[in-house]
């Protein structure tokens, strides 16, 4: 299928690329690897009349240490941010939840950004920056500002971004010693999760001392369970409290129905899988 | 040159065309490129079942680039016309038209109202928004049931019903066997079950495409096609077209499984385009589009019924199907259900049986063959039935099926059905099966996971299977209606350097033709594999020919290559005969050279070539002339078999189903080349499996193809399949002379009972009984909650 027609610029600064996007207005759209806006073009679900390419800004690429911080430049990649030792060491579910992000072809062209911006709800880095507090640096007209993944989220597809703002890099706070893991479900290999579940805890000798847990696609936007978070709190971490505790994944989220799963069996899901994702990091 | 010593047939040669497939650099279809050529984008309705009340076309007509913007009503004659069935299985079978393009209304999502044609696929494409048009909404008609209910909207009103055929076998009244009837009133065990076979899509990796070149002496048409032979005549017959003027071509094609089998509207508007511009014209298609509208494959309602004695003896088989056949009729769907009407009696003995299929129409995509065509479906519900058979009489499932298999003594066997099977050794498949599968210790794993209520229960597939393959004797054919006989031709040709060139009729598209043709030539003349080239899939210098599908390639054309190799023998021998200066009677043919009995004097076969092209001195009278053809047609059908186990451990707490381990003996008969066999079982395990855990073709309410991109139509990938393990018997085919059954469907005809079967295996003391397909993670559930309440 072919797209239909639109223009093309590939800015290599950020202001120059949020100049393009604020003159594009409501017609402008960014691509950064392209793996989800390209078959929207070519499937013709949508017709932006300029694309911003920001894949020739060479700051966007960085993956640093800042103080307290991790900070993944949005266009580094998910094979980049995968193999990274700063993300491991300090930000292992979102080493976690890239490992299991489409397919090696995927992963050398999707960006840790362009995934984060395109808020698909059923996205494996969703959850993650949500479960971490991570916080979303967005470049305007006016300058720069930071935007709490707990607000940036706002619905299907949609972001607290303006169409004329760029995601520049997302801060992750250092979770140095956390155990983690990303637990996936989902039809074939390369699918997206149909229920997913980012599970963070540091422990205290046998006890639970924090946990820190988000969903993928058990809502518009990523949620977290606060319930099963604050219900391990200080308990041992045993197999028994694990499993009361995961009993609580599913409250308050609004799952909704697919071919693949109708809302109780996402339910169900998200029960089972905090459960096992939990196991799995307290290993 | 020297004949290689060993025999080609046998070896595990590397693929003489992979290189080219493999890498993309080759002709396909959409790779030629025509000076002038315009490019053609289809209008599709995104309704169901609508009037159409009007097309406004003039603004696409005035977009830049475009030549000419068509609807049914100014390119003729597609109004008029309709598309081809070629088996119209009952006389009173009913044969809606298909137009080319729809007139005045639409009767499934995805049919074609307008085209454009312009300078490039782009403009093409952009003027398709500029079309208006105007739709008047019509109940739909989707479930099959509902379609034959009284009071229905009938979709082809000038039929007046929603019934294509009703198509009856009775073995009573055929004389085959007894009265099923008769059986069930007398049963001590009746079992009956509803099975759906859903709708599959068949996802051939390059999608369809056409370019026709009207300019030169011939129309010359360029199709990603299974059957160029038959679309040649079929074009000719439904355009009015002399047949000598009309040149088809499918070069390379990416694959098929059936879905490209068809006459397409496609490819007769692009011709009726490219005819009145004056242009050659490229049609090709997105990946949505061609799931859209490409014909799809299953879906059909199998209602069946199976009695026993106690002691586990078949005494009856009843089998009442309905089949969609989606909006309009597909050039061999209604004949889809026919082939699987002798095969629900499998490898079984079975005194009586009875099987009826009804055809309906829906407001769906078309629905025609798809690797295995009837057959999976037959194999997949008395699969099925086997192991419900066996719950109900407490016997192993495995040991049930011994029972009632025919024994490898008892061949030939003259069937239930009618048909006679040749040769067979079920005992022997299943025996190695066994072992390879270490069935009795999965048993007993089975009976501890059971004991300990394990969270991951494990449970044992079982389908002993057998396939008709070698589509077909010609007499059958005619005795079923269909259209066409089922012979295949074959020629060579010995070139004057003593390079040899073969045309088949048969029409490779991913198969390895090219290959296993080369070794059985190799192996007849005695000239080696690398000189031989295979040609195939040009109604220019390949005339005759019945194409591809129906696992018919090797044991059809296969056999006709053998006959013309003979001839190209008998045809040198006097030469040879002539240069040896002995008498015909002398000569011994072997490993490439015509030798005088008794002596070392010989001359190769290549010597004999140049010698006939020279023409200097040849016998008095001799036409100077090897080369040779044959045209095949079996007596019989040919009748692979084998024995597939499946072990699939099912997450209880969350439904997903992994295989742990696959083993399949298959008895194809004489290997030609073991590595071709392999991957068709390997590819044929994919698409079973995927049948029975991930694929489906889902319409919405109001008839919308939910499932059309692979985002949601979830085709399987190595990273989701086992390691199969795989061996083979060998028991060759007394149908034809290279002892060949073929392999094509085998592997997909298998599988998807073995899964299900294992699936409902794991489940059982869970209170579950069935899991409709495909068995996704939340079916699998739902039938585990369902099983507790």
């Amino acid at each position: 299928m072919i797209p239909a027609r639109f223009d093309y610029v590939a800015p290599t600064t950020v202001d120059e690329a949020v100049r393009a996007l604020a003159d594009a207005g409501e017609d402008g759209k960014v691509i950064a690897g392209g793996q989800s806006l390209l078959p929207v073009l070519r499937m013709r679900l949508a017709a932006p009349t300029k694309l911003v390419d920001i894949g020739r800004i060479p700051e966007l690429r960085a993956i640093r240490e800042d103080g307290d911080a991790i900070v993944i430049g949005a266009m580094a990649t998910h094979y980049e941010v995968q193999r990274d030792p700063l993300v491991r060491e300090h930000a292992a579910l979102i080493t976690a939840a890239t490992d299991t992000v489409a397919d090696p072809q995927v992963r050398h062209r999707g960006t840790f950004g362009g995934s984060i911006a395109h808020a698909d709800p059923a996205g494996d880095l969703l959850a993650p920056a949500l479960a971490m507090d991570a916080e979303m640096v967005v470049a305007g007209m006016d300058g720069r500002r930071t935007v709490p993944a707990a607000e940036y989220f706002v619905d299907f597809f949609t972001t607290a971004m303006t169409p004329a703002e760029l995601l520049v890099e997302v801060r992750l706070p250092k979770y140095t010693g956390w155990r983690a893991h990303y637990e996936k479900f989902n039809r074939v290999a390369q699918s997206w999760s149909m229920v997913a579940v980012a599970a963070m805890v540091r422990t205290d000798g046998g006890t639970i001392a924090e946990a820190r847990i988000g969903l993928t696609n058990m809502a518009s936007v990523p949620v977290r369970a606060r319930a099963v978070e604050d219900a391990l709190v200080g308990q041992a971490a045993t197999a028994e409290n694990i499993k009361a505790a995961a009993a609580n994944a599913a409250n308050g989220t609004s799952p909704t129905s697919d071919g693949n799963a109708d809302g109780e069996y996402r339910s169900h899901l998200a029960r089972v899988l905090t459960g096992r994702a939990l196991t799995a990091a307290i290993g | 040159m020297t004949a290689t010593a060993e025999p080609e047939v046998g070896k595990a040669r590397l693929r003489k065309e992979d290189e080219r497939l493999v890498t993309g650099r080759t002709r396909w279809t959409d790779n030629i490129t025509l000076p002038g050529m315009l490019h053609l984008a289809v209008l599709r309705s995104p309704l169901a079942h609508a009037r159409i009340a009007e097309i406004d076309t003039s603004a696409a007509r005035e977009m830049p680039g475009v030549i000419a913007v068509f609807t049914a009503k100014d390119l003729d004659p597609a109004r008029e016309i309709g598309l081809p069935c070629a088996w119209p299985v009952t006389p009173d079978m009913k044969h809606p038209r298909r137009p080319v393009l729809a007139a005045d209304k639409v009767n499934f999502a995805g049919e074609g109202v307008a085209v454009v044609a312009a300078r490039s696929a782009a403009e093409a494409q952009d003027a398709l928004e500029a079309i208006d048009v105007e739709y008047e909404d019509l109940p739909v008609v989707l479930d099959m049931e509902a379609a034959l209910a009284e009071g229905t909207t009938v979709i082809h009103e000038d039929l007046g019903t929603n019934e294509n055929a009703v198509w009856v076998f009775d073995s009573g009244e055929a004389g085959t066997g007894g009265d099923v009837q008769q059986a069930i009133t007398d049963a001590e065990v009746t079992v009956t079950r509803r099975f759906r076979q859903q709708r599959l899509v068949p996802a051939f990796m390059e999608p369809r495409a056409t370019v026709v070149d009207p300019t030169g002496p011939q129309l010359t048409v360029w199709s990603s096609t299974q059957i160029p032979h038959i679309l040649r005549v079929m074009t000719a017959l439904t355009l009015g077209l002399p047949e000598h003027k009309l040149r088809v071509i499918a070069p390379d094609v990416g694959g098929g499984f059936g879905g490209k089998i068809g006459v397409l509207p496609e490819e007769l508007m692009t011709l009726l385009v490219a005819r009145k511009l004056g242009k050659p014209v490229k049609w090709n298609e997105s990946r949505s589009d061609c799931m859209a509208t490409a014909h799809h494959g299953r879906d059909q309602i199998q209602d069946i019924t199976i009695t026993a004695t106690r002691d586990g003896t078949i005494t009856g088989l009843k089998v009442d199907l309905l089949a969609d056949m989606g909006a309009y009729l597909g050039v061999v769907a209604p004949g889809v259900p026919l082939l699987g009407a002798f095969m629900f009696n499998a490898i079984y003995k079975i005194p009586s049986y009875r099987f009826a299929c009804t055809n309906v129409f829906t407001n769906k995509t078309i629905t025609d063959a798809y690797r295995g065509a009837g057959r999976p479906e037959a194999t997949f519900a008395i699969e099925r039935i086997m192991d419900e058979l066996a719950v109900e009489l407490d016997m192993d499932p495995l040991a049930l099926r011994e029972k009632n298999w025919i024994k490898h003594e008892e061949f030939p066997y003259t069937t239930v059905a009618g048909l006679t099977y040749d040769s067979g050794n079920y005992e022997a498949a299943t025996e190695r099966a066994k072992q390879l599968f270490d069935y009795d210790g999965l048993r007993r794993e089975q009976e501890a996971r059971r004991a300990s209520n394990d969270p991951v229960q494990l449970g044992i597939g079982i389908s002993t299977y057998t396939e008709m393959c070698g589509l077909a004797p010609s007499r059958v054919l005619g005795s079923l209606a269909y259209g066409a006989g089922g012979w295949e031709h074959a020629a060579i040709r010995m070139l004057p350097t003593g390079k040899v060139e073969v045309v088949t009729g048969s029409s490779a598209h991913g198969q390895g033709h090219e290959t296993a043709w080369s070794q059985i030539v190799a192996d007849q003349l005695g000239v080696p594999f690398e000189d031989i080239e295979v040609l195939h899939g040009d109604t220019q210098f390949s005339p005759r020919g019945m194409d591809t599908y129906g696992s018919r390639s090797l044991t059809v054309g296969g056999t006709a290559l053998v006959l013309a190799a003979h001839r190209v023998l008998d045809k040198a021998k006097p030469v040879a005969a002539h240069l040896l200066e002995c008498a015909v009677d002398d000569i011994e043919f072997a490993g490439g050279k015509f030798a005088v009995k008794g002596t070392d004097k010989s001359v190769g076969i290549q010597d004999v070539a140049l010698a006939v092209f020279a023409a200097h001195d040849l016998p008095d009278g001799y036409e100077a002339n090897l080369d040779s053809d044959a045209t095949f047609d079996p007596d019989n059908f040919s009748y692979p078999h084998g024995t597939h186990l499946c072990a699939t451990e099912v997450d209880t707490e969350t439904g997903r189903v992994s295989i742990r381990s696959y083993v399949c003996v298959d008895d194809v008969g004489k290997v030609v080349n073991p590595l071709i066999v392999e991957g068709q079982v390997h590819g044929g395990l994919a698409q079973g499996i995927a049948q029975a855990l991930y694929e489906e073709a889902v319409h919405d309410e109001s008839g919308t193809l939910t499932s059309g991109t692979f985002a949601d139509y979830h085709l399987p990938s190595a990273a989701d399949l086992p390691t199969f393990v795989t061996d083979r018997t060998e028991t060759p085919s007394t149908t034809n002379p290279l002892g060949v059954k073929g392999v094509g469907e085998a592997g997909t005809i298998a599988s998807t009972p073995a899964v299900v079967n294992a699936i409902v295996d794991a489940l059982r003391h869970m209170g579950v009984a069935d899991v409709e397909m495909p068995c996704s993670p939340m079916r699998v559930w739902q039938a585990i909650q369902g099983g507790a309440r």
